[in-house]
């Protein structure tokens, strides 16, 4: 399942995810992640069984943490299949079916909003503020 | 063989004429052959769907009590054009909101009006004798107005030029978004099912020759605005009763950082009359072919990266130079065979009957660049040519004294051959001079990523490179990177009023 982490960066703080592996033996996916000088925000991927002592032991180092459920979700009353989303997802979510209608791979979708910048038709959209 | 108009149009009636979709036929004329073909299908039904922004509706909302002559006239705070007597109006698919900017125009007016929202209407006027009143404001639907009666001065392109980015930077363009160091490539067209591509010499396709347009049964009215068929690229003028549409082929949009425009389905049914016809209605997606261009250079004369065509384009990726890009489609294929397939059926159902065009459209027309009587401003007539610079291998403190004494913030740095290397700033100096460290010499702190402009360079596009790299000047170089002058703030206050700035 996908978190959403937050965390500011303190001088002299270890890189928090890092510790987080290192403490928890948990592989961590990062799938994105933006970080400057003052604080950050990665979204991480990990084992669904892992999900509560990764987000206790995120919490414990300071860090607000928010379960995803969902990935881009497609209007399709507003879609209108053209297909403008496909080429800038860097994680190609995006697809025709044989008749030519927009399919969503949805799990893979990593919220870096990009498509949504790009649908024409506002057809793209997500549940969880982020 | 020919087969005349009449004979199509009684079998039309009769309920058995064939009727194909335009991605049909090369299948057909490859398995049958070219007689065959032409024995065998009667009508070929076209279709696309996309951003057709050259388009709009004119209204006419029936006389007020107190009458008005409207003079300025808005539909949901989207002007429209009161340059028509009384109560009419045209409203264009790209006019934007004065309160919602690009998330509400023309296009959405047009589209709220056909899914039977209420619209409110605002006018002002001067008053006259016969017109005494002044503004009026009410709330409107599509069955309220005598006409509605889309009109689209540019619609159908032939073909569209597909896009690419070469810059370092995200482009929005009216071809989309494009994603930077070429790392994608949008496209408009519907290819195979494109009415223009299945009939290039407009010898079926002319004024009066009944279309699909937005759901509705509507007509070509001739040549379009731009129409350019000898270079591949004929457009139509079109229109129809807006009454009749259906949202389900009208659908306003905003292309993200370019504006408001409106994505439409158009189709139109060609009769096969002839060899020729059959021969024109087998193009494939491979054989139309457009070029790639390079939207990361802001000129009319883009760079042509490679020719591509519609096969390829919908394959999904190009290969540019061994690496595979990904491309986006902008117009909607599944809503163009949509298209197709319904004017079909009207045509199996005799809803429809074939017309010759009444007025051909030439085929020869070739659209001609702007005739410009006065050449936009240029760098070279605003930019100063005093030029202080500072070498390369000069103190800090040279520099500093040089900020001093003129009346500039910008050092251009250049080397020993009097070439550009790097720029430094008052802020730069203030910098090193504040915190003294290891660096004594210019080039120690200057930036080395100049962004520079040259004399012939248009200021507009001058002025786009100074906002998005958020400096406030620039040196002109030559093309040996020689400083000839610079460009700052100051000197486009030259300009009119400062209208070139933001
Ligand atoms: S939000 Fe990003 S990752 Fe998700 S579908 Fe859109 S472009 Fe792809
Ligand atoms: S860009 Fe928007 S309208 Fe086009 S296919 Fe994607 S979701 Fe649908």
């Amino acid at each position: 399942m996908k978190l959403l982490v937050n965390f500011s960066k303190k001088a002299g703080q270890k890189p928090i995810i890092a510790q987080v592996v290192k403490d928890t033996g948990v592989l961590i996916n990062v799938e994105r992640a933006i970080i400057d000088s003052s604080e950050g925000e990665a979204l991480i991927d990990i084992p669904d069984e892992s999900c509560k002592i990764i987000k206790e032991k995120l919490a414990s180092l300071g860090a607000t943490v928010r379960v995803l459920e969902h990935g881009i979700i497609l209007d399709e009353t507003e879609c209108v299949d053209c297909g403008a989303c496909v080429s800038v997802c860097p994680h190609e979510v995006f697809y025709f079916d044989d008749q030519w209608a927009i399919r969503v791979r949805e799990g893979r979708c990593v919220l870096c909003g990009r498509c949504m910048d790009a649908c024409p038709h506002h057809a793209l959209y997500h549940k969880d503020e982020f | 063989m020919k087969k005349s108009i009449d004979l199509i149009n009684e079998r039309v009636r009769d309920g058995n004429a064939r009727v194909v979709t335009a991605d049909a036929m090369p299948g057909i004329v490859a398995e049958l052959g070219e007689d065959e073909a032409l024995r065998e299908v009667d009508v070929v039904t076209t279709g696309t769907f996309g951003a057709m922004c050259s388009s709009g509706a004119f209204f006419n909302f029936g006389h007020a009590e107190p009458p008005i002559r409207m003079e300025r006239i808005w539909l949901n705070d989207v002007e429209a054009y009161g340059g028509l007597a009384a109560v009419d109006t045209y409203i264009g698919a790209t006019q934007q909101s004065t309160t919602r900017e690009d998330q509400y125009g023309g296009a959405h007016v047009i589209e709220d009006f056909i899914a039977g929202k209420s619209v409110e209407l605002r006018a002002m006027s001067r008053g006259t004798d016969c017109y005494p009143r002044r503004t009026i404001t009410t709330d409107l639907l599509l069955e309220h107005l005598n006409q509605a009666i889309m009109c689209n001065p540019r619609n159908a392109y032939q073909r569209y030029n597909a896009a690419i980015n070469t810059t370092d930077r995200v482009l929005h363009t009216y071809m989309g978004m494009l994603l930077p160091n070429s790392g994608n490539i949008t496209f408009s067209g519907a290819g195979v099912l494109n009415p223009l591509s299945n009939d290039p010499k407009l010898r079926m396709i002319g004024s009066g020759v009944p279309i699909f347009i937005g759901g509705a049964q509507g007509m070509v009215v001739g040549e379009g605005t731009q129409n350019s068929p000898a270079g591949g690229f004929g457009t139509l003028m079109v229109t129809g009763n807006m009454k009749e549409m259906s949202p389900d082929f009208v659908r306003a949009a905003t292309m993200q950082g370019y504006g408001v425009t409106l994505y439409l389905g158009v189709g139109i049914p060609i009769p096969v009359i002839d060899l020729d016809v059959v021969r024109s209605t087998a193009v494939r997606d491979e054989d139309i072919a457009v070029d790639l261009l390079d939207y990361g250079i802001p000129s009319r004369n883009r760079p042509v990266i490679r020719k591509v065509n519609y096969a390829e384009l919908r394959s999904g990726a190009v290969e540019i130079n061994g690496e595979e890009i990904r491309t986006s489609s902008l117009s909607s294929y599944r809503k163009a065979k949509g298209v197709a397939e319904l004017l079909k059926s009207w045509v199996e159902q005799g809803k429809m009957a074939l017309v010759l065009p009444t007025r051909p459209i030439s085929p020869e027309t070739r659209v001609k660049p702007m005739h410009e009587s006065v050449l936009g401003p240029r760098v070279l007539d605003i930019m100063d040519k005093r030029v202080v610079s500072v070498g390369e291998t000069e103190e800090i403190r040279a520099a500093a004294q040089k900020l001093l004494k003129g009346e500039t913030n910008h050092l251009p740095v250049i080397n020993s051959n009097g070439l550009l290397v790097g720029i430094v700033t008052t802020y730069d100096i203030s910098k090193a001079v504040a915190n003294p460290g290891k660096a004594t010499l210019v080039r120690d702190i200057m930036k080395k990523k100049v962004v520079t402009t040259t004399q012939d360079e248009p200021v507009d596009i001058a002025v786009q490179k100074l906002e998005r790299h958020n400096i406030s000047a620039m040196p002109v170089v030559d093309q040996d990177m020689h400083v000839v002058a610079m460009l700052t703030a100051i000197n486009l206050g030259k300009l009119i009023g400062g209208r070139w700035l933001k």
